[in-house]
C-alpha cells in the first residue's frame, strides 16, 4: 500500500467571490455570458433561414414563434446581448490601444457599455416595428 | 540567442500561442459593420412573409454580406467558447469532449446555414 498523500496546504490565487464589486467586473461577467447566449441564439438564426429556405408552412411555424410573446422576449434579449457584446468589444479594442485604462475611465467605458447597450437596443426595436407599420 | 527572423515573426519559444488572440480580434473588426448591415437586413424584414424574406435575401449583396457575416461570427464564437470551456473545465476527458462538440457545433450552424442562403439564392 503507498502512503496516504500529505495533503499541503498551498496558496491558492483569490476567487471570484472574494473581490469587492465593481461595475468593470460586472461588465466583463456579461460579455462572457452574452458571447455564450449569441453562441447558442445561432441555432435561431440557422432555424429561420432554414425555414424560410424550405416552404410557406415552415417559415409560418418560425414567424408565430418570433411572435409570441415568448419569441419576443428571446429576440429582445439576444438583440441586447449583441449589441452589449458588440460595445463591449468596441471597448476592448480601446484597451487595445491602451487607452481608457485609467482609474474612471475603466468605469466610463463599463457605464457606456451598459447604458449604450440598452438604448441601441430600444432603437433597433423602435425601427423594427416603425418598418413593420 | 534570436535571429532577425524569429523577432520579426514575434512567435517567441513557444512558436505560437497569439494566433487566437489575433484571430478574435480580426473577426471582431469583421464583424462590426457585418452584424450592423445583418441588423439593418433584418429590421427591414420584422413581419415580412416567406415571399418577401426570400426576395431580399436572394440580393447577391445580402447573400454575400449575410455568409461574410456567418464566417466571421463563426470563427469568433469558436474561439470564444474554447476559452470558456478552458477557463472552466478542467477534467481532460470531459474537456476534450466539449472541444470537439465546439466545434462540431460551429461547423454545423455553419453548413445548415450556408445551405440555405446557397437554396435561397440558386434552389428554389
Amino acid at each position: 500500500m503507498a502512503e496516504p498523500k500529505v495533503q499541503i496546504e498551498r496558496p491558492l490565487s483569490p476567487h471570484l467571490g472574494i473581490y469587492r464589486f465593481s461595475i468593470t467586473m460586472a461588465m466583463s461577467i456579461v460579455h462572457r455570458i452574452t458571447g455564450s447566449a449569441l453562441y447558442f441564439g445561432t441555432l435561431l438564426l440557422v432555424w429561420w433561414l432554414l425555414a424560410a429556405s424550405s416552404s410557406a408552412k415552415q417559415f409560418d411555424i418560425v414567424s408565430a414563434f418570433f411572435a409570441s410573446w415568448f419569441g419576443q422576449l428571446v429576440l429582445f434579449g439576444y438583440t441586447w446581448a449583441l449589441l452589449h457584446h458588440m460595445l463591449g468589444g468596441i471597448r476592448h479594442f480601446i484597451w487595445d490601444t491602451a487607452h481608457g485604462l485609467e482609474p474612471g475611465e475603466r468605469e466610463f467605458l463599463a457605464y457606456a457599455t451598459l447604458v449604450g447597450s440598452v438604448v441601441l437596443t430600444l432603437a433597433v426595436w423602435m425601427l423594427g416595428y416603425m418598418f413593420k407599420g | 540567442m534570436k535571429t532577425p527572423f524569429a523577432r520579426v515573426r514575434g512567435l517567441g519559444t513557444a512558436h505560437s500561442g497569439t494566433e487566437h488572440f489575433w484571430m478574435q480580434r480580426l473577426t471582431g473588426i469583421a464583424n462590426l459593420p457585418l452584424i450592423i448591415a445583418f441588423l439593418v437586413v433584418i429590421v427591414s424584414l420584422v413581419g415580412s412573409s416567406q415571399a418577401s424574406v426570400i426576395a431580399t435575401l436572394s440580393n447577391p449583396f445580402v447573400a454575400m454580406i449575410l455568409l461574410a457575416a456567418l464566417m466571421s461570427v463563426l470563427i469568433h464564437m469558436r474561439i470564444g467558447m474554447q476559452v470558456i470551456i478552458e477557463d472552466y473545465v478542467h477534467t481532460e476527458l470531459r474537456k476534450i469532449l466539449l472541444l470537439m462538440a465546439n466545434t462540431f457545433f460551429t461547423l454545423a450552424v455553419a453548413i445548415a446555414a450556408v445551405y440555405a442562403i446557397l437554396k435561397i439564392n440558386f434552389g428554389l
